[in-house]
């Protein structure tokens, strides 16, 4: 019997998180340290230093935007301190953020110099810490969560066991009409047309083969080919050969029944429940922090060989097949679904075992990379700068 | 005990679920059929490679998840460890 409920908080726009963030987030490279200082003085507030933010322009810039927008909105997050060198980029993304309704509030180091900024900015993210401490959780029904999922450092045993577990879970999460999200235009590459009759309307169909032709039109662009990339040693190593199979093994992720209903742009939100194909980038932290300026509170993550990877504000379930990685890598897999490959249980059993986990982490858990401190917040970079 | 698995009816290769040595006879497991298939190692081959289950002619496609994964490289005979020495992408 699978869990239909969790303890979430709810926002004041109505969205439900799984997590209390007050984060401390700088708006360019050169504002890390007074976050860091801010998130040193106040105990229990999070900074999200990042290496961008100076001189990006036209769709690179609209997407550092949506992703510093939309990190500082997601429900996971409480509160936000933003702090910037100048104040018009500032009060831009705080602008962005407020409209969810949560606290958010700006600072800019120019004309003040870092001491000032962050004894203001320390005030102010001491007394949202406060304010968020006395949040409660209530009880929250799982077609509220938007679940994102990604595979890393993929073997066979991804494509025979994790990524299957995940689809059992994304298929029954649609049936309840949750919202769920998966991506990695480039890993696709052999499963394109797979993928695109998996789509529920000719548009998103259509859409998914625009998107993915735009990359690999880049890539011919560039005068190269993947090889040596995709796949990855660590792949090959795990018996992966070829980027075909790589891809057909990453597509058990969206299960046997369910059909997404539309395509997202990088960190871009759903619009509505269902399945959501997102233009990403296969790096996982890249991608995950894509995924967590969508809004996704849960993130599923599928390994074969033992990718650790976390984020700062949206928790990574990470599930394996591989008996070796399983054993090897302990503190770093959340459900180990190894017997698949001895047929111990069946999948949907295996995915009992997901859905049990991933309502514990909604509730509170504290998940592997949580615990490891894994907090890796990787912004997408289209070009270089001006 | 299961030493490897295969995917689709139509696959000519099988995923290792324990490591294998050479001349081992193996049993795997058809998650399409629900059968039992029976092959022979050919070589060392460890958890997660492939292994043969058909003779493959080099320039022909190997399929798994009842789709081509790329091209061989070489013949390739039933048993025989199906890796980067003998098979390569269709698509790069």
């Amino acid at each position: 019997m699978r869990e239909r409920t969790f303890l979430g908080y709810r926002r004041e726009n109505g969205r439900v998180g799984v997590r209390n963030h007050v984060v401390i987030l700088p708006v360019d490279d050169i504002s890390n340290a007074a976050c860091e200082a801010v998130a040193n003085n106040v105990k229990g507030t999070l900074a999200l230093p990042h290496a961008y933010g100076r001189l990006q322009f036209g769709e690179d810039l609209e997407l550092f935007f949506r992703t510093m927008i939309g990190t500082g909105s997601n429900p996971n997050v409480a509160a936000c301190v933003v702090i910037g060198i100048e104040p018009e980029w500032t009060q831009k993304i705080v602008e962005g953020i407020a409209r969810t309704g949560k606290p958010v509030a700006g600072f800019s180091i120019e004309r003040n110099g870092d001491f000032k900024t962050i004894e203001a900015a320390s005030r102010t993210a001491m007394r949202f810490l406060q304010e968020a401490s006395e949040r409660r959780r209530e009880e929250c029904d799982v077609r509220e969560l938007y679940v994102s999922a990604k595979c890393g450092e993929s073997d066979t045993t991804t494509g025979l066991a994790s990524c299957p577990a995940v689809g059992e879970v994304f298929d029954h999460l649609e049936s309840l009409g949750a919202t769920m999200s998966f991506g990695e235009t480039s890993e696709l590459t052999g499963a394109e047309e797979i993928c695109a009759s998996r789509a529920a309307t000719r548009e998103a169909a259509e859409q998914f083969l625009r998107m993915f032709r735009a990359y690999n039109d880049f890539i011919v662009s560039q005068g190269v080919d993947l090889l040596g990339s995709q796949p990855t040693e660590g792949n090959i190593r795990g018996g992966l050969t070829t980027i075909e199979e790589k891809a057909l093994g990453n597509l058990q992720k969206i299960g046997r029944r369910c059909r997404f209903v539309g395509c997202l742009e990088p960190a871009e939100a759903p619009k509505g429940p269902g399945l959501w194909f997102m233009d990403t980038s296969s790096a996982a932290a890249e991608a995950v922090t894509l995924w967590a300026a969508s809004g996704a509170v849960v993130h599923l993550f599928p390994t074969g060989q033992g990718n650790i990877v976390g984020n700062p504000i949206e928790p990574v379930i990470k599930l394996s097949g591989n008996p070796l990685t399983v054993r090897t890598m302990s503190e770093h897999i959340d459900v180990d679904v190894s017997g698949l490959l001895q047929r111990e249980y069946t999948l949907e059993e295996a995915g009992d075992r997901l859905w049990d986990m991933m309502i514990r982490v909604a509730s509170g858990r504290l998940t592997c990379a949580e615990a490891l401190g894994h907090r890796e917040f990787v912004l997408t970079k289209l070009y270089r700068s001006a | 005990m299961i030493h490897f698995i295969v995917h689709g009816k139509q696959d000519t290769v099988g995923v290792l679920v324990t490591d294998a040595v050479k001349d081992q006879r193996l049993t795997g497991w058809n998650m399409e059929t629900d059968g039992t298939v029976e092959a022979v190692a050919r070589a060392d081959i460890p958890l997660g490679h492939k292994i043969a289950l058909k003779p493959i002619a080099q320039g022909e496609r190997v399929i798994k998840y009842n789709v081509p994964i790329g091209q061989a490289t070489r013949d390739i005979l039933p048993g025989d460890h199906v890796h980067t020495h003998n098979l390569r992408t269709a698509r790069w």
